[in-house]
């Protein structure tokens, strides 16, 4: 009990300079739009953040952090030395989005939002990321810790955490906590991720399939009954587990029939041995509709997180709470499959947290609202501060 | 001037004048203010991106720009709203040098700007550019400053096509192609040198911008081209290549207004400059048809180049910058 008045009290100091962070944070305003629009008018699809990630880097290089560097997958990061600099914090945000190259990228700035493809997921918080170092001079604030910024590559979909992956097993500076930023949605608060499984089905029709056979009605009549299957498999209400049906796509036109079909999904449970038990289904149901349809039917799981985490009352997660509570941020608690499944793979303690509201998430009118920004970055740099003045660190 | 060798001198690329620090600490020796000149007329999804952009990069991060001002024609949207949000100076184009009246026109927000602005050089970008960068100001005005020669810097934009070959056609847009540019082989064969002669971005020494007379309208950036080059000659003029421009592009229709303008403002210099001897007195309306059931109609456009004097000229802006207790 003593221990918690203490670090009460202790927090309490950060507490009480949040609403001057809050007011003096707006100063940055238009430095970190700015950086908003450039990187998010950069296209970046996973695996080909290069451009984006050279933005990046010249902006590291500006700021004069520390070993401003890029990695063979992609990743770039940058030092900002702390005072003592015995412990390292890494500020990660992953740079690719879900869109192509060939979508125009450009974005609008109105006063009270912005828009674009890719604005929340995650340009802001690259742009956030980015716009760090000049916060804390703004601030006047010096981190005892290392402060390591990481845009890293190769994250989303097929990437799979490439490239925090990559990072966490070839560096040799030990990370003492780590802090995922995603643009939207502010509140988020993921400090563990539910165990997932994402992968591709893929039903395609051969050229020399025989239509005249009883049943024969193409790739999308296939996929469909695949989906039928799945949907029939039972799933237990604890640990919490699901399907989650993400996209699919099929097909050419009105009157051909469709040669080509995929369905994308998720499997997430808290339970590993669940997660593997429904894939082992999805696995199954694959096989029987190739054998029963004559089409080929394929599953294709590229990418898997364990579940794990720090505990809702790690002193990481409490005090998040209590700096969001105080900048009248309504927590919630939200499992992640994002880059947060790295960190915890290596046990290391890590939270993901939001910066602002927005609409249209991942679709081209992607909408991010600018006024709670300042909130979001006061929210973040008070963590970062917690952080560093050990109030985070495990009982 | 050899057009040749004025493209091997005085024609640039952004990337030459990337390291901001060496250019701003080149600005700060000579003493030189630097002031962006956006004119509006119904903006506003473009506006707040440009001012931003403009105020972070060459202002707060590199202060190469000492005052960004938005002239604005009276826009019926919210222009002038986004750019006060995003901390520009916004003037209205009316309200400056009320006693000369308000007329309608891009030129005339150029103008009145020479009178608004303090800079000792002015940049002008125009406010429907959808890629805007940095380098739209930054790539102007760096020949200005590293060049005491050059006094007008203008803007082009290469479009590359598909191309197997070394050599491609490089040019501007329609009007420039098939107007501009064979008026200027026919009578100013050195201004074809010039790759974008229409384009909306350029930077001016106030020296010069308060020099020249400017028409109100479609034809402000020929009528600067001719007047400069009479005054100053080739070795006045350099050129920048900022890559991409993005913008909306403009109906056939709406072209041939801008051509009529043009003309009307090319014919007026011609006289002036006494090349074809007298010219008859010019219609101001231009004719374009449309057909409504299968009938044709004419429509008609009243289209005046009304021209502003020389700034110099103006007793207000003599008074404003002490023109005559200089003298």
């Amino acid at each position: 009990m003593r221990e918690i008045i203490d670090e009460l009290e202790k927090i309490d100091e950060i507490i009480n300079t949040l609403p001057y962070i809050k007011d003096a944070v707006v100063a940055i305003q238009e430095i970190l739009l700015a950086n908003l629009v450039m990187i998010g008018e950069i296209p970046a699809p996973t695996f080909a953040e290069r451009r984006r990630v050279e933005f990046i880097e010249n902006r590291f290089t500006e700021s004069g952090l520390q070993n401003t560097s890029t990695d063979e997958i992609g990743n770039v990061l940058g030092i900002l030395p702390g005072v003592e600099g015995e412990k390292n914090t890494l500020v990660v945000a992953h740079t690719d989005t879900v869109f192509p190259a060939n979508v125009d990228h450009t974005i609008t700035v109105h006063p009270d939002y912005i828009i674009g493809p890719g604005l929340g997921d995650n340009a802001l918080g690259v742009a956030v990321m980015v716009t760090l170092p000049m916060l804390l001079e703004l601030l006047e604030i010096q981190l005892k810790s290392n402060l390591i910024l990481m845009g890293a590559a190769r994250s989303l979909g097929r990437g799979n955490l490439e490239g925090l992956r990559f990072f966490l097993s070839n560096s040799e500076i030990p990370i003492q906590a780590g802090v995922c930023i995603e643009g939207v949605t502010q509140g988020r608060l993921s400090h563990d991720s539910i165990g997932m499984f994402r992968g591709e089905i893929i039903c395609t029709v051969p050229e020399e399939y025989d239509w005249t056979r009883f049943g024969a009605v193409g790739a999308i009549v296939t996929i469909n009954e695949v989906i039928n299957k799945i949907l029939e498999i039972p799933i237990r209400r604890r640990p919490r587990s699901n399907i989650v049906l993400g996209a699919i796509e099929g097909g050419q036109s009105y009157n051909t029939i469709a040669t080509r079909a995929v369905l994308r999904f998720e499997i997430r449970s808290e339970s590993n041995e669940i997660g593997e038990e429904i894939y082992q289904q999805i696995k199954d149901i694959t096989a029987e509709v190739s054998s029963q349809t004559g089409a080929e039917v394929t599953l294709d799981v590229f990418a898997h997180r364990n579940p794990g985490g720090i505990p809702f009352n790690h002193p990481l997660a409490r005090n998040a709470r209590r700096i969001m509570r105080a900048l009248d941020i309504q927590a919630r608690k939200s499992p992640s499959t994002s880059e947060l499944a790295a960190f915890i793979d290596r046990n290391i303690p890590a939270i993901a947290i939001g910066m602002s509201f927005g609409e249209h998430q991942n679709q081209l009118n992607e909408l991010v609202k600018i006024e709670p920004i300042f909130t979001g970055l006061a929210q973040l740099i008070g963590i970062l501060l917690a952080i560093d003045r050990g109030y985070c660190d495990a009982d | 001037m050899q057009i040749n060798t004025w493209l091997k001198t005085n024609t640039f690329h952004h990337s030459a004048f990337w390291d901001l620090r060496k250019l701003i600490k080149e600005k700060e020796k000579q003493g030189l203010k630097v002031s962006l000149c956006i004119p509006t007329l119904n903006e506003e999804n473009t506006i707040g991106k440009e001012i931003i952009i403009f105020k972070s990069e060459l202002m707060s991060r590199y202060p190469l720009l000492d005052e960004i001002a938005v002239i604005d024609s009276g826009s019926t949207d919210k222009t002038v709203e986004v750019a006060e949000a995003f901390g520009a100076d916004v003037y209205l184009s009316s309200e400056i040098l009320k006693g000369m009246g308000a007329k309608r026109g891009k030129g005339e927000n150029l103008w009145k700007a020479i009178y608004q602005l303090t800079g000792d050089i002015v940049v002008y970008i125009d406010a429907d550019i959808k890629n805007i960068h940095p380098r739209f100001v930054y790539g102007l005005v760096a020949p200005l400053i590293y060049k005491a020669q050059i006094k007008y810097v203008k803007a082009f934009y290469d479009r590359p096509l598909a191309s197997s070959q070394g050599i491609r056609p490089s040019g501007g847009g329609r009007v420039t192609e098939i107007l501009v540019r064979p008026l200027f082989s026919l009578f100013f064969p050195e201004l074809t040198a010039i790759i974008q002669p229409l384009s909306g971005e350029y930077a001016v020494r106030r020296e010069v911008l308060e020099r020249i007379p400017f028409p109100i309208g479609y034809g402000v950036e020929t009528s600067h081209l001719l007047d400069v080059y009479h005054l100053w000659g080739m070795k006045a003029f350099a050129q920048t290549d900022l890559d991409r421009r993005v913008h909306r592009n403009q109906p056939t229709r709406e072209l041939g207004k801008m051509a009529f303008g043009i003309l009307q403002t090319f014919f007026t210099r011609i006289q002036s400059l006494d090349i074809l001897g007298d010219i008859p007195e010019l219609s101001k309306t231009l004719r374009q048809f449309q057909v409504n059931d299968n009938v044709f109609e004419e429509v008609d456009y009243n289209i005046i180049e009304e021209e502003r004097p020389p700034m110099i000229e103006v007793p207000q802006y003599r008074k404003k910058f002490e023109l005559d207790k200089k003298s």
